[in-house]
């Protein structure tokens, strides 16, 4: 049986890897080229036996200016998750699709699309919405998304509440002389 | 029964049918967003020719709560009343995997006892989505009365988690470090009554459903998922048991405490919805009968909880992983990522319905009679809180 060593092994081998990082022996990081990406996920996938997409996310970098996407497979042979990561530039911000080699890849990209802004050609409907309906601004899971000024911006507060300080709060209500 | 004249029909070739929507000969239709029996707002958008579905689209956001958003903002103690609301009828696996990735990236070991008793928690919130799940597909498919009793039943098992936990649906029982508090007493008694309980309903709804001519009439080869679909989507749990494969996370990954205890893996072969009816039921009493092992295997005393820093202070080192769990619905997922601060830097929560209610959804529902889409979606067991966190 193959194990999760030997797959990593093989994807040092043919494409190279940047970064790897065994997070338990049945769960390894390894770190890859943009534009390796779909090259490993195919070996990965028909090679490997790694069948399952599990999913796939993305985090933004706001400090270093970029986003990082991850895949994250998993072997029923040997129960192994391999997580597939690369870092994608913040400005210009667009991957590869992988629609093709999975079922619900399509998906997952058009919610990429519309929370980080990640634009994936050639994914059907992934100019679609997904969750937000008329969203217009920044895509709401960038970091520089405030929340807090967006909900100031967007909804009326009810009037008649007020704030109060909890130390002279305290001091009027439960500790009087 | 007799052959229909398809030739007023457009063809489906491969899960797409080809047709001219603008030929005014379709209508568009829109089935939800409200379903009874599926916890959370999901809309279909159908287009029919007749009384036949020719193309579905899944329109999800009407939950959308942007819980992931959230927490990047709020400390990790901040985000258990968050993670639980992730999924409303199955709050205990968030909570876990929230808190187990949590105690991987930060180091910590949790006492033997806590970790029965999360097992437990665990079971008894499977019974309980069950049990709900019963309720939704038997409603969806004009058992009504079933759908009651099994409602009332999950009560009961509601009941037991306000004793064991002081809430009874968002329980924000299991924290870093162990579980918020121990059993209080006679509560194996209390539950072992409910188990009872339970079981008597399982054996009724069985006769009901199972024995049901008209229900096996609409169940037998709706949504067939073939073994070759299962990967290609990424089906998994329950919806990729009906259809022979065997797999499941508490006996691939044990996770907890699931390799001490006895069960098998429930599989069927048919792939339709009435092979899924056949696995959840059995998993039903699968998990009566793990609750019970876990009662006489758990210890009696000994910590429930270790010390864990101030949680308002508490920063845990750079790292990432992910954790998996068996929920109803199948591999439930939380990826966690930290940067040393003292929040989350990101968490993605990896829902089995995102890919069942969306893509798998979208691809078996072309084809199905417009009565029959409700039962497709209960067969499918989609919860949509988890698709829009």
């Amino acid at each position: 049986m193959k194990t999760i060593l030997n797959s990593v092994k093989n994807i040092e081998q043919i494409f190279g890897v940047l970064a790897k990082k065994i997070q338990r022996p049945d769960l390894i990081f390894i770190t890859v080229e943009k534009k390796q990406v779909l090259s490993v996920l195919s070996h990965l996938r028909d090679i490997e036996e790694y069948t399952h997409l599990v999913m796939i996310t993305a985090i933004d970098y706001l400090e270093q200016g970029k986003f990082q996407i991850l895949y994250l497979l998993h072997n029923y042979k040997n129960n192994t998750d391999l997580g597939v990561k690369t870092f994608i530039s913040r400005e210009d911000a667009h991957m590869y699709s992988a629609h093709h080699l999975w079922g619900q890849v399509a998906t997952y990209q058009r919610e990429l699309h519309e929370m980080f802004g990640i634009d994936f050609p050639g994914s059907p409907r992934v100019n679609e919405n997904f969750a937000l309906e008329g969203w217009e601004g920044i895509p709401p899971m960038r970091r520089d998304f405030d929340t807090l000024r967006y909900s100031q911006e967007t909804y009326n507060f009810r009037k008649g509440r007020a704030t109060n300080d909890p130390k002279k709060y305290m001091k009027k209500n439960l500790h009087k002389e | 029964m007799f052959d229909l004249d398809r030739k007023k029909y457009p063809k489906i070739d491969d899960g797409k049918a080809n047709f001219e929507l603008y030929s005014h000969k379709y209508l568009k239709l829109w089935h939800g967003p409200q379903h009874p029996g599926v916890t959370g707002n999901m809309a279909l958008e159908l287009t029919v020719s007749g009384d036949e579905i020719i193309d579905l689209k899944t329109h999800v956001g009407y939950l959308h709560r942007g819980f992931e958003k959230l927490m990047e903002r709020r400390r990790f103690i901040q985000c258990f009343p968050i993670v639980c609301r992730i999924c409303v009828p199955e709050p205990d696996t968030n909570e876990y995997l929230f808190s187990a990735a949590i105690e991987e990236l930060a180091g910590i070991e949790i006492p033997e006892k806590a970790i029965w008793i999360r097992t437990l928690n665990l079971e008894m919130t499977r019974l309980a989505s069950y049990l709900m799940w019963v309720g939704g597909q038997a409603g969806a498919l004009g058992l009504g009365a079933v759908g009651q009793w099994a409602i009332a039943h999950r009560d009961y098992v509601l009941d037991l988690f306000e004793e064991m936990t002081g809430a009874r649906v968002y329980h924000m029982y299991m924290v870093p470090g162990g579980v918020r508090g121990d059993f209080p007493q006679g509560f194996v008694h209390r539950l072992e009554a409910v188990l009872q309980k339970c079981e008597k309903l399982i054996k009724d709804a069985k006769i009901v459903m199972l024995n049901n001519s008209v229900l096996q009439d609409r169940l037998v080869g709706l949504g067939i998922i073939t073994p070759e679909m299962i990967d290609k989507f990424g089906i998994v749990g329950p919806n990729a048991r009906g259809s022979g494969a065997k797999r499941d996370v508490r006996k691939d990954n044990p996770y907890l405490k699931y390799n001490e205890l006895d069960f098998e893996i429930v599989t069927e072969t048919d792939g339709d919805g009435f092979a899924r009816l056949k696995v959840r039921f059995r998993e039903m009493s699968q998990s009566i009968s793990l609750i019970r092992q876990i009662v006489s295997k758990m210890p009696k005393t000994g910590k429930f909880h270790v010390k864990t820093p101030n949680p308002l202070h508490w920063k845990i080192p750079v790292g990432e992983t992910y954790l998996k769990a068996e929920s109803t619905r199948g591999e439930y997922g939380f990826y966690v990522a930290t940067d040393g601060s003292g929040f989350p830097r990101k968490v993605t929560v990896r829902g089995p319905s995102y890919t069942h209610a969306v893509s798998l959804l979208e691809y078996l529902g072309v084809g199905v009679n417009i009565a029959d889409i409700a039962g497709l979606m209960g067969s499918l067991h989609t919860y949509p809180p988890e698709i829009e966190r």
